[in-house]
């Protein structure tokens, strides 16, 4: 009976009973990346903390963890930035503005930017990676005086994958704020860089041991990027990186997320490098 | 040539080395400026320098009939451009372009060559240096290829 009723009260925990928010914006990125502007139809405040991630429930069709895209110092609003990849996102990608979605959250651990300050940040996006860094990056950019060089370092496949253009380009203008982008591959149009985003961190200027680096972006592209930042001199227990897995219950529960002895939903998806860096590439898992 | 050898002395390729090897390579060494547009080189030309970029960017390109002139990579303040200077039969696999103006210092491969020879220390240096380059350009070829950023679902 007691082992009951802990079933219910679970069950009918706020973690696990969707909100009902409303699609107020919809904002194409790319040709297959969008982001989504959810409001609260009772004007519920959501704050979060950089990094955090929500489930976004499609009525009938299921539930995906996509990390906030928004920043953090304004919370009247949910921003999402999704790639239409899988079943709900391609679904996600068809709704109008005032469709309802059901939301859950905010889950998991977040970018250390608190704890930060008075260091050199960098900033390593590869992709998609960006959208969960943005809100590090406007958070850090709304206490600027707190720290030292700020530094953002982003890669993509092609100049057409590069999102929030508009906003990049305010970036770019700041003299607070370095911004150094490259694409793998160029269009004869592109006139940047051209190489992968690991070519960037030797045109960025910082101080390897007074850097906290914050990396989101492919496995593969975290780890080569944590090896050119341990070589250059930053200290490994400032290299956070941000781990996207198939998270289900968002709460540590079902397992689905599992990762060798973590869960990514709770235990995550920020984690400081040295804690995951012996399950990167590890084929098992 | 004294102040060759101090530019030389500043660029991260030759951080370290010694000042008589630093003379020697200031031997070979000068000037050059490119205006936007201009090649550097072009792929089947002998070549017969290498380049430390002091500013602007260099595209390094490949040309296909089928898809025109294609970027693989682009270099910048910092880094060194070519190789193959090093490696018979000395002629360039790629074309490199300014697509900013860009000076630099040029290097005489022919000249450098002959002094590696004579003087086998400033050669293994020389060596060493560019080898390590070659493997993160290697490296960073490698993860081009893989196309990371590719959907999965």
């Amino acid at each position: 009976m007691q082992q009951q009723n802990e079933r219910l009260m679970f069950l009918s925990s706020p973690s696990m009973i969707p909100q009902l928010f409303s699609i107020q914006n919809i904002k194409n990125e790319t040709r297959d990346t969008f982001t989504l502007e959810l409001v609260s139809p009772d004007k519920l405040n959501i704050s979060f903390h950089a990094g955090q991630f929500m489930m976004l429930y499609v009525f009938g069709i299921g539930e995906v963890p996509i990390s906030i895209s928004g920043n953090p110092t304004k919370t009247t609003k949910l921003l999402h930035t999704i790639r239409a990849v899988g079943t709900v996102t391609k679904q996600l990608k068809t709704m109008k503005r005032g469709d309802v979605i059901g939301v859950r959250g905010p889950f998991g651990s977040h970018w250390p930017v608190d704890e930060s300050q008075g260091k050199d940040i960098l900033i390593v996006a590869g992709g998609i990676g960006l959208a969960p860094l943005r809100p590090a990056l406007l958070y850090i950019l709304a206490y600027r005086q707190r720290y030292r060089k700020v530094t953002l370092l982003y890669g993509t496949r092609t100049a057409d994958d590069l999102l929030f253009l508009s906003e990049i380009e305010q970036w770019r203008a700041r003299l607070d704020l370095d911004v150094y982008i490259t694409v793998d591959r160029s269009s004869k149009e592109w006139r940047g860089n051209v190489g992968v985003v690991t070519t960037l961190i030797s045109k960025a200027t910082f101080e390897p041991s007074k850097t906290v680096a914050m990396i989101c972006g492919p496995e593969i592209m975290m780890r080569f990027v944590s090896v050119e930042l341990q070589r250059c001199g930053v200290l490994v227990e400032n290299i956070f990186v941000s781990l996207e897995r198939n998270m289900k219950c968002a709460i540590g529960l079902c397992g689905h997320c599992q990762y060798g002895n973590i869960f990514v939903c709770k235990d995550g998806p920020v984690f400081a490098f040295p804690k995951i860096q012996h399950l990167f590439g590890k084929r098992e898992l | 040539m004294e102040t060759l050898k101090i530019i030389l002395a500043e660029h991260p390729f030759f951080k370290d080395f010694e000042a008589k090897h630093l003379d020697l390579i200031a031997g070979c060494a000068s000037n050059v400026k490119f205006n936007p547009e201009k090649f550097l080189f072009r792929e089947g030309e002998e070549a017969n320098k290498f380049y430390l970029i002091r500013s602007g960017k260099v595209a390094v390109e490949m040309y296909g009939t089928e898809r025109g002139s294609i970027t693989i990579q682009t270099i910048g303040r910092g880094e060194i451009l070519g190789w193959s200077w090093l490696i018979p039969p000395y002629l360039w696999h790629f074309d490199a372009h300014a697509i900013e103006l860009t000076r630099a210092i040029a290097l005489d491969g022919k000249c450098l060559r002959k002094k590696c020879e004579k003087d086998s220390t400033l050669g293994y240096k020389l060596m060493k240096r560019i080898a390590y380059i070659m493997e993160n350009r290697l490296q960073a070829t490698r993860l081009q290829l893989l196309d990371m950023y590719a959907a999965t679902e």
